[in-house]
């Protein structure tokens, strides 16, 4: 899979003419310039190869399949989030409220489960969450409201609502199809909400490389004035970018409820700050246009792969957290300092 | 007195061989000036002429590539306004750099409060304040909110803030341009007062009356040179005028003579903006460049962005090809066909981390795809096609647009706009901060799209571009069209117009 914008491609040659020497000094030219940009672009993949290394040495269990597709299935709602909110994040704004939507969702699918019958299960809990993007949209571009302040203000509401809709405790659905998703495995390897957070992925990059829209949000997030005069509506776009992130928060309280068994309001508190922190791992710009999601996707599991890795190392909890906010902070560091040259 | 002579009394303020490039363009070059003690010294010159440059350098707001400074016969090199404060220079830009949140007094003791133990002493700033009061003469209250005041009176608060850092030499770049008759009256005034404590006067102005009103000595720039140093006295409107275009001499001469009988392409009627445009009119016929010529604030750019729907109008019809269209954005213009490039590319045209191929298509991107999927196949061969045509060099749809010189930055707009096949083209500031190569490029880009039939509104704030390649050229002055003049009009009538000189009206 390509990026967006690989600028690996040297220049066309502008005619046949070209003599030995000059393209001899263009490829010197071009590796140089491919090895900066190399840091930034695949520089993460090569971290977390590096670390996957060191944990197969360090503990027998780390690189089997069962402990791998573990790490993928632990990270699925952090990873179905945060490859919704790149595409918010590339087209200039932000959002706080995915955990509130998440825990929202998963209690309103959980309660229309056990009151309406478990049919209702699956569109409720999507559609709530596409309803909260949709205000989060309509918050930040016709009250014009911040998007980090919007997004904080409806997080508490949303969470509010979740826990008024439990009285605090869990709501848990007996229908055996409930947990379905949640808990079982395809061919007896695989957990299916890994198939789910795959074909997200898949999705939102293939929306962002080879669609209108996708081209609409890299122009909105890195000119929006520009984006306005070439004829775009750009309250829509952006609007669509927090209904699509709700719809995938609702989605990921889905898999969530069905892999607990319940609905919770507790849930997901730290799922927003996992989530933008593995979209700034994987060096998509938080202010905007440049960015991509499988990048996203690599960061969320570098971030799943730490917590695995020293949780068979028996790395006390701190450990993991002090690293992990060294990481953020070094990654977004080195990715700044490449662009400033 | 000349101060062409080298005089002997101690100048604050001398400039020798000067010299200021943007971008490989020249800003200013060997420019000489010498400010003498307790004048005011004004300096004049259209649009691009490097009179607000010169300022910015005296005043340490910009750094000069060339050529010495002196102040009281030292030799200083400022990088910021800082270091020129600290000499006593300052200076009063356009723009204001006051807090509007906080009272005047607050404003004009902001970075230097009297203060005791850490603690701001409120009991001194006062006194000292009405000190201030009791020296200038001007009658500001310390406590009224800076937001809450006009015009003329910010601009007061900020020459207080000057005198109180002790300046002797106060630059003022456009003082008046926001300002009412009766405010620039008021700010005469003060400027009078502050000549006679001895204080000098730096008055970058492109009005001519008020220079020859207020100040002692003149000096009249054109194309980054300096024409004259003169005494105020010695000039007259028409003087200045001359000095400041010189001949009318325009390398980029074509023949533009002959008029065009296309049908009328864009026609505007009653076109009227709070405050900004008053009941515009105009057409342009299919294959015809139509120039519009106006000081910076005449209302130039408004009125391309009103056609173009990036603002909103509050009356008028805009007609294209015949048909009256309702314009409330830029989308609705790009459906009518109209095609606008802004004057600012970086801030509201590129998308600068996008390749070449997204900012070429990124307007009609319905050209390349099927079913909302891009066929980025097509998309680079049309791109490819499109760079050789406006000649972006090299035409690499991979590239990205940040790498790109400015001229060819213009260029890759150009190419999205052409990439919508307009009808109209509105053009603001088409060769600003390009290269001359580029600049030459781009003119004769301009022309074949004449000549392939579209309609074009051209901007530019050098009335030569203008007059060098328009069939006919308007003037705008204060948000009004104030004379429309055929192909190769005099510069002179076309400048007096724009300036508002008496007897220039029809």
């Amino acid at each position: 899979m390509t990026t967006e914008l690989p600028d690996t491609t040297p220049p066309d040659s502008p005619s046949g003419a070209a003599a030995v020497e000059p393209t001899f000094a263009r490829r010197v030219r071009s590796r140089r310039r491919i090895r900066a940009e190399h840091i930034r672009d695949y520089g993460i993949i090569v971290f977390v190869l590096a670390i996957c290394v060191y944990f197969s040495f360090a503990s027998p269990v780390f690189l089997t399949a069962n402990n791998l597709l573990n790490i993928v299935y632990a990270q699925t709602p952090v990873g179905i989030a945060a490859c919704a909110v790149t595409l918010t994040i590339i087209a200039g704004n932000f959002d706080l409220s995915l955990g509130a939507i998440l825990a929202l969702s998963e209690v309103l699918g959980a309660w229309v489960a056990v009151h309406w019958g478990i049919g209702w299960f699956f569109p409720v809990a999507i559609i709530s969450g596409g309803v909260m993007g949709l205000i989060n949209g309509l918050i930040i571009t016709k009250l014009r409201v911040n998007a980090f302040l919007a997004t904080l203000a409806t997080a508490l509401a949303f969470v509010g609502i979740a826990t008024g809709v439990t009285g605090g405790l869990l709501i848990t659905p007996t229908q055996s199809a409930f947990v379905f998703i949640g808990q079982n495995k395809a061919w007896n390897t695989i957990q299916y909400p890994n198939f789910i957070f795959l074909a997200v992925a898949v999705i939102c990059q293939i929306v962002l490389t080879y669609t209108v829209f996708g081209r609409h949000l890299y122009g909105v997030g890195g000119n929006r004035e520009g984006a306005r005069l070439s004829g775009l509506n750009v309250d829509r776009i952006v609007i669509m970018t927090f209904v699509i992130t709700g719809l995938a928060c609702g989605l990921a309280g889905m898999i969530d409820a069905s892999t607990t068994g319940s609905g919770s309001s507790q849930v997901g508190t730290t799922l927003a700050l996992d989530a933008i922190a593995g979209v700034a791992l994987g060096g998509t710009s938080i202010f905007g246009g440049v960015g991509s999601v499988w990048r996203t996707v690599v960061g969320v599991m570098m971030l799943g792969i730490i917590t695995n890795g020293f949780n068979l190392l028996g790395v006390a909890d701190y450990w993991q957290q002090i690293v992990r906010g060294c990481l953020i902070v070094g990654a977004v560091a080195v990715g700044s300092v490449i662009e400033r040259r | 007195m000349s101060a062409l002579v080298e005089s002997t009394a101690p100048a604050p303020v001398r400039l020798v061989s000067i010299g200021k490039r943007y971008a490989g363009t020249s800003a200013l070059d060997d420019v000489s000036v010498t400010i003498e003690v307790g004048t005011v010294h004004a300096l004049v010159g259209a649009n691009g002429a490097g009179k607000s440059t010169l300022g910015k350098i005296i005043g340490g707001v910009v750094r000069a590539d060339e050529g010495e400074m002196f102040v009281d016969g030292e030799e200083v090199r400022y990088s910021t306004p800082t270091e020129a404060r600290r000499d006593g220079i300052a200076t009063i830009a356009q723009e204001l750099s006051l807090v509007p949140e906080m009272s005047v007094m607050e404003n004009v003791f902001m970075g230097i409060e009297p203060h005791r133990r850490g603690f701001v002493s409120w009991r001194q700033m006062r006194r000292r304040y009405a000190e201030l009061i009791d020296r200038s003469g001007f009658d500001l209250k310390a406590d009224v909110k800076v937001g809450s005041l006009r015009a003329a009176d910010q601009q007061k608060a900020e020459i207080l803030r000057a005198v109180n850092t002790d300046a002797r030499v106060i630059v003022l770049d456009e003082p008046t341009s926001s300002l009412t008759a009766v405010e620039t009256e008021q700010l005469h005034t003060l400027i009078r007062g502050l000549r006679a404590n001895g204080t000098t006067i730096v008055y970058v102005s492109h009005f001519l009356d008020e220079v020859l009103d207020l100040c002692d000595t003149v000096t009249v720039m054109r194309n980054g040179h300096v024409v004259r140093t003169a005494a105020a006295e010695a000039e007259t409107e028409a003087t200045l005028v001359a000095g400041m275009f010189g001949a009318a001499v325009s390398a980029e001469k074509l023949d533009t003579s002959a008029p065009v009988h296309g049908d009328v392409m864009l026609e505007v009627a009653g076109l009227s903006r709070a405050d900004v445009l008053n009941n515009i009119a105009l057409n342009v016929r299919a294959g015809e460049i139509v120039g519009i010529a106006g000081l910076v604030g005449s209302g130039r750019s408004e009125l391309a962005r009103a056609i173009a729907g990036a603002d909103p109008i509050d009356s008028g019809t805009i007609s294209v090809a015949g048909e009256e269209r309702r314009i409330k954005s830029p989308a609705d213009a790009i459906d009518a066909g109209i095609a606008f490039l802004t004057e600012e590319r970086k801030k509201d045209g590129l998308f600068l981390e996008l390749s070449l191929a997204a900012n070429t298509t990124f307007a009609n991107l319905g050209e390349v795809s099927a079913n909302n999927m891009l066929r980025r196949g097509v998309e680079r061969e049309r791109t490819r096609a499109l760079l050789g045509q406006v000649g972006v060099d090299p035409p690499a749809p991979h590239a990205r647009a940040k790498s790109l010189s400015g001229g060819n930055q213009q260029k890759l707009v150009f190419a999205r706009w052409l990439f919508c096949a307009p009808r109209v083209l509105i053009l603001d500031e088409p060769t600003r901060g390009v290269d001359v190569g580029s600049r030459a490029a781009i003119h004769l880009l301009i022309q074949r799209l004449a000549a392939d039939g579209a309609a074009i509104l051209m901007i530019s704030s050098e009335i030569e571009e203008v007059l060098g390649l328009a069939h006919r050229t308007i003037v705008m002055r204060r948000g009004a069209v104030v004379r429309e003049f055929p192909a190769d009009p005099p510069l002179n009538d076309v400048m007096e117009a724009a300036f508002g000189l008496p007897g220039s009206q029809q």
